[in-house]
């Protein structure tokens, strides 16, 4: 890919983000903050190039692997969360005792 | 073309739309839920086509393997433990702290390629490419590194384990801060200019600058501050993106920072704050301190539970104003025994939820749901602030700030303008409260002073329980 067309990726990736939560009721800007924040530990993927990379390096083997670490901990605990929480809406009062 | 390539075309381009959708669909409550197992799809779908590519062209070594698993299983290990096991209460806090990990990600892949240049990024070396490749790293690290830190400290402020040190409300804080940012800004050129060393005074000073800006904002601004950083979060993946060549990185990366910019945004308009302010202008209670610290309150009254269970046994309509308070106190449920009694006795009982009542928006929401809350009773403030003159009794539960007159009529009051509850209006007001303290702007809150408020003293759930008691003794409930 050219630098121009990642920049273009960029700009355009912004401008849906954008337009993407215009209007959100404030019940939900937890777990919207929550699942998103999940999203953005997508640099998984740029510890997963790394790591695969890193051609039997040590050092970088453990950094991506580190790295790929704390992504995933953002990633599965972020969403995981959120789950917990959107649950607790959807779960109907009838349906305890 | 060949194959694998295609193929991690088309997963990448999925994945996006997926993602996508998983945004869009979260900012509505009935798909809320099913959009985040979308988005949380999208992501393993992503990570499928990744592998599958590089398993398709230059193949995986088994020592990349290794480190693959060990990586993933601890991350995901710890990351679902501490998801499954934090109390709904701390939820601020948790978020942060996940926040904090994904630009500590982010930093350590461009801290890797800087340190070790992967194989390719050699090939046809020129002088522009080699350029667009230091500047993302850098802005991957300085972004990464204040994404970290600042989150940190944000988490480390809302658990209470750090308080706002003294100097920080003062001037000298944007000096320490312009340091830090001079000091970055020499790091970066000194790093473009060929010296591959400075990364670590980058890395050090941007650490440094994001605790230096995270530090002096406290009380109500902290949630705005962890929406801000998880924006941040968003673009150092964007700039990981550059660094490793990927699309897919930076459509993700840029869509979480937009969105979390508009969400920020959204924040600060609910309490009337501009970002600047929440940003430079320190914690609310300092200036207060200096202005309109002197209220002394003049006309309290205190009365005991009995007499408040008495008043609510005679209404016909209650408003619950719950705050971080209830949080704090756990007493959600309790709480919920309260109104489900009054209720049974024909009361009508609504919650009033303040947009940015508790450390974060939809704390209340979230909490209220957790003890079985019917989600029609939340009321937005907008909806349920012309209802109050109508109201017989309001229950304030660990609210203070949003329920301040003074942010209506006193304009020299630092809340001036912030919209708040109308509570006063109502014929009867209860203030639950452990004491005379200020509420977390540090303000003097006038509402106390009404005639027509009563404060009674003590734990919230504590409270409620005698109340739940007293309200037995009453009869109110009973079939």
């Amino acid at each position: 890919m050219s630098f121009i067309s990642l920049l273009w990726v960029l700009l355009l990736g912004s401008l849906l983000g954008l337009e993407l939560i215009g209007k959100v009721p404030p019940t939900l800007h937890t777990p919207l903050m929550s699942g998103a924040n999940a999203i953005s530990g997508i640099t998984m993927l740029a510890a997963l190039t790394l790591i695969v990379k890193a051609e039997g390096n040590v050092p970088l083997l453990i950094i991506g692997s580190v790295s790929l670490g704390f992504a995933l901990f953002n990633v599965v605990g972020g969403f995981f969360v959120t789950d917990r929480m959107l649950a607790m809406f959807s779960r109907k009062p009838s349906n305890k005792k | 073309m060949n194959l694998p390539v295609i193929i991690k075309f088309v997963i990448d381009l999925l994945a996006v739309l997926l993602l996508a959708l998983g945004i869009k669909g979260l900012s509505k409550v009935k798909s809320a839920r099913d959009a985040n197992r979308l988005a949380a799809f999208a992501m393993s779908l992503s990570v499928i086509g990744l592998l599958s590519y590089y398993l398709g062209t230059s193949g995986i070594a088994i020592q990349s393997w290794i480190w693959i698993v060990i990586g993933s299983i601890l991350g995901s290990l710890f990351g679902a433990t501490l998801a499954k096991k934090v109390p709904m209460t701390s939820m601020p806090e948790t978020v942060a702290l996940f926040n904090g990990c994904g630009g500590m990600s982010s930093l350590l892949v461009a801290l890797g390629v800087a340190i070790f240049p992967i194989s390719g990024a050699q090939e046809n070396f020129d002088f522009f490419k080699s350029l667009i490749n230091e500047v993302s790293i850098s802005v991957s690290i300085f972004v990464g590194a204040i994404t970290f830190t600042g989150s940190i400290v944000a988490m480390a402020k809302l658990q209470g384990w750090l308080s706002t040190p003294g100097w920080t409300q003062s001037k000298v804080r944007h000096f320490v801060n312009i340091v830090f940012a001079v000091a970055s800004l020499i790091a970066f050129f000194d790093l473009i200019n060929g010296n591959t060393s400075s990364i670590w005074l980058l890395v050090i000073v941007s650490s440094l600058l994001g605790i230096g800006v995270t530090l002096p904002i406290g009380g109500a601004d902290m949630p705005v501050v962890i929406s801000l950083l998880n924006s941040y979060s968003g673009i150092a993946a964007a700039a990981a993106g550059f660094v490793v060549d990927s699309q897919l990185l930076i459509v993700a990366g840029a869509m979480v920072g937009a969105a979390g910019l508009i969400l920020t945004q959204v924040m600060c308009k609910g309490m009337n704050r501009s970002l600047v302010s929440v940003l430079f202008g320190g914690s609310l209670s300092a200036q207060s301190a200096a202005s309109s610290g002197s209220g002394e309150y003049t006309n309290i009254t205190s009365c005991s539970v009995e007499e408040c269970a008495l008043t609510l046994e005679a209404a016909n309509k209650v408003i619950i104003v719950p705050g971080y308070g209830l949080a704090v106190a756990q007493a959600q449920h309790t709480l919920r025994e309260v109104t489900k009694k009054l209720e049974q006795n024909g009361i009508e009982v609504v919650y009033a939820i303040h947009p940015v009542a508790g450390r974060m928006p939809g704390h209340m929401n979230v909490l209220l749901a957790e003890a079985d809350v019917p989600y029609e009773q939340l009321k937005e403030m907008d909806v349920v602030n012309p209802d109050f003159p109508a109201t017989d009794v309001v229950l304030v539960l660990g609210a203070n700030d949003v329920v301040n007159p003074q942010a209506k009529n006193d304009s020299s009051s630092p809340l001036y303008g912030m919209p708040v509850l109308d509570v006063q209006e109502a014929r009867t007001v209860f203030v639950i409260k452990r004491g005379m303290s200020a509420g977390y702007s540090g303000i003097k809150n006038d509402l106390f002073d009404l005639p027509n408020t009563s404060m009674v003293f003590g734990d919230a759930k504590k409270v409620l329980n005698d109340l739940i008691g007293e309200l037995k003794d009453l009869g109110v409930g009973e079939k």
